[in-house]
């Protein structure tokens, strides 16, 4: 099992508000779930694993409680699958210019 | 968790916190009843045109291009009736150091943060905001933490919030990402109190009376082009900061002519708070899900009272579809070359249809563009949106149903401005305003009314 170090850069994952401390008025699909944190930070303990409770410094200097989720979070957002409708909205639209007899036309916009 | 940090508790004391991490005691304006006294909140506690223009070029924001559309203009000249079809012109803001228009919002309240002596700044968004803010506190040397709502309950992110947290954490920032949820207020209220940070809110007299510039120089750049004044500029609204500050900006500048339109994307069906909902959207701003609450009630901000009131200056409010907005994106790159947005192209879709209205001669400005990337791109979140379960289709604009479907235009002809009836929102606004005290209104009561909702003492006592 991997070891993470003190002073490793690591996500935390904490609940703050359980379903029964949350807000009053909320939809019924929301009430029913916690409210859930996460935040990025050095680690303050030493040979820690995931999973584990533990503390964080944030860049701003707050130390934050919270279990051990991910160490050296990676960013995987991404432009996502091929979406062929967009491709073919890029053809379309060279048509309609073409149709209308755009390229010859240019110089009189 | 002690017992002072209860919900309950925390939330009772957001006045008192509040006050501290504005530096504004808003007391000082209120009547004591419904009406406050909005003008002189905005002159006494923001920074007048001349200051905010300095404070923004100091820190390279402000003074982006003002863009013709010559081949969109074409296009919709194309599909319009005879003599019809304004020119399209566009602000590109994304051209502001952050990627958006937010950073003029945020190098006044940034500016003002530090003036006041705060080590650090906090805002709540999940939208270009939080990089806005981060920007600039990077760049005058201040702590800053964003707070976001960013997963659903299955712990998946929204791509376009995701590609936020990148950006501010690559600006510096700490990021605080959360479920779904209201109580981001409260874990605000926390932070805001355990840090002693400047609450950085968009709401404030810095954050709205930053965006003024843009409302002013758009008026310049069109009178030093072509000799006249904007005939119509629109915004893409939600909050109602944007706007309002422009709309403001272009009364400075003396265009009182010049009429101003909201648009947002129509969202209706789907719940702000709601954890099923969440990831059914593909905006996460700019939508009506904002922009119907925060104008019939702008109080219900983060900060006592909303220096953004967009009914008292809106013309005219104008839906689209979210399939309209993505082909619109798709229009921008293909035929003038800008890859921006999505969410800042609404009111490029508004506009596209708005102009097939007016007159050639007339001049029709989208007073924004905002940077695009991983997460954000269209292909990012049309993917994202197939792959909740949403159907992505070609068809006709009107069948689309938010939270199932995305409708792309077959043709650019189906695009479509729909008229949001601002009457009725007149009088949601009277009604809550009316809702918010035990007691009759007073006549200053009517007349801030009046003001509140452009219209007059007649209308307002109709709506009562």
């Amino acid at each position: 099992m991997q070891t993470i170090k003190k002073g490793d850069w690591v996500r935390i994952h904490r609940v703050v508000l359980t379903p029964d401390q949350r807000a009053a008025k909320l939809p019924e699909e929301t009430r029913q779930v916690p409210l859930e944190m996460w935040v990025t930070g050095t680690l303050r303990e030493d040979n820690a694993a995931i999973g584990d409770d533990v503390s964080i410094t944030t860049v701003t200097g707050r130390v934050v409680e919270g279990r051990l989720e991910t160490v050296h979070p990676a960013y995987n957002h991404s432009f996502g699958a091929f979406v062929p409708e967009l491709q073919a909205i890029r053809g379309e639209l060279r048509d309609l210019m073409e149709e209308g007899g755009w390229h010859d036309l240019e110089s009189k916009l | 968790m002690t017992s002072n940090r209860s919900y309950d508790q925390v939330m009772a004391r957001r006045g008192e916190i509040m006050m501290k991490a504005v530096g504004i005691d808003y007391r000082r304006y209120e009547s004591g009843s419904i009406a406050f006294d909005y003008e002189r909140m905005m002159r006494e506690t923001g920074y007048d045109l001349d200051e905010v223009r300095a404070i923004q070029s100091a820190v390279g924001v402000g003074n982006t291009s003002l863009l013709e559309m010559k081949r969109l203009t074409r296009l919709a000249r194309q599909l319009a009736g005879e003599g019809r079809g304004a020119r399209i012109l566009v602000k590109d803001e994304a051209a502001n150091p952050s990627g958006s228009f937010k950073a003029r919002r945020a190098a006044s309240a940034v500016f003002h943060a530090r003036k006041l002596g705060f080590k650090g700044v906090i805002a709540a968004t999940s939208g270009n905001y939080g990089a806005a803010v981060a920007s600039q506190a990077a760049m005058q040397g201040l702590n800053c933490i964003i707070v976001q709502e960013c997963y659903d309950s299955r712990g998946i992110g929204q791509p376009e919030i995701l590609e936020k947290a990148r950006k501010c954490e690559a600006l510096g920032a700490e990021v605080v990402q959360l479920t779904v949820g209201p109580e981001l207020f409260y874990i605000f209220l926390l932070l805001l109190e355990e840090t002693g940070y400047f609450n950085a809110s968009l709401y404030t007299p810095f954050g709205v009376g930053g965006v003024e510039t843009l409302g002013f120089e758009l008026v310049e750049q069109v009178r030093a082009r072509f000799g006249r004044e904007p005939d119509v500029v629109v915004c893409t609204h939600a909050g109602g900061g944007n706007l309002t500050g422009t709309a403001r900006g272009i009364l400075k500048a003396g265009a009182s002519a010049t009429r101003v339109v909201g648009a947002s994307v129509n969202l209706e069906g789907l719940h702000m708070a709601s954890d099923c909902h969440f990831n059914r959207k593909s905006f996460t701003t700019g939508h009506t899900g904002f922009g119907i609450p925060f104008a019939v009630w702008p109080d219900r901000s983060d900060v006592p009272r909303s220096a953004a009131r967009p009914l008292r200056y809106m013309d005219r409010y104008v839906t689209v579809n979210q399939g309209e907005v993505f082909y619109m994106t798709e229009v921008l790159a293909s035929l003038e070359g800008l890859e921006k947005g999505p969410a800042g192209n609404t009111s490029l879709a508004a506009a596209f249809a708005l102009a097939q209205e007016m007159d050639r001669d007339q001049c029709l400005v989208v007073q924004e563009t905002e940077y695009t990337g991983a997460g954000k791109h269209l292909n990012a979140q049309l993917s994202f949106a197939r792959r909740n379960g949403i159907e992505v289709r070609f068809g006709d604009p009107e069948e689309e149903v938010p939270g199932q479907s995305i409708i792309l235009p077959e043709h650019p002809r189906q695009i479509r401005a729909r008229e949001v009836d601002l009457d009725h929102m007149r009088r949601s606004l009277i009604r809550n305003a009316l809702a918010s005290v035990d007691h009759p209104p007073t006549e200053a009561d009517l007349e801030f009314l009046a003001q509140e909702t452009r219209t007059d003492k007649k209308f307002v006592m109709e709506a009562l």
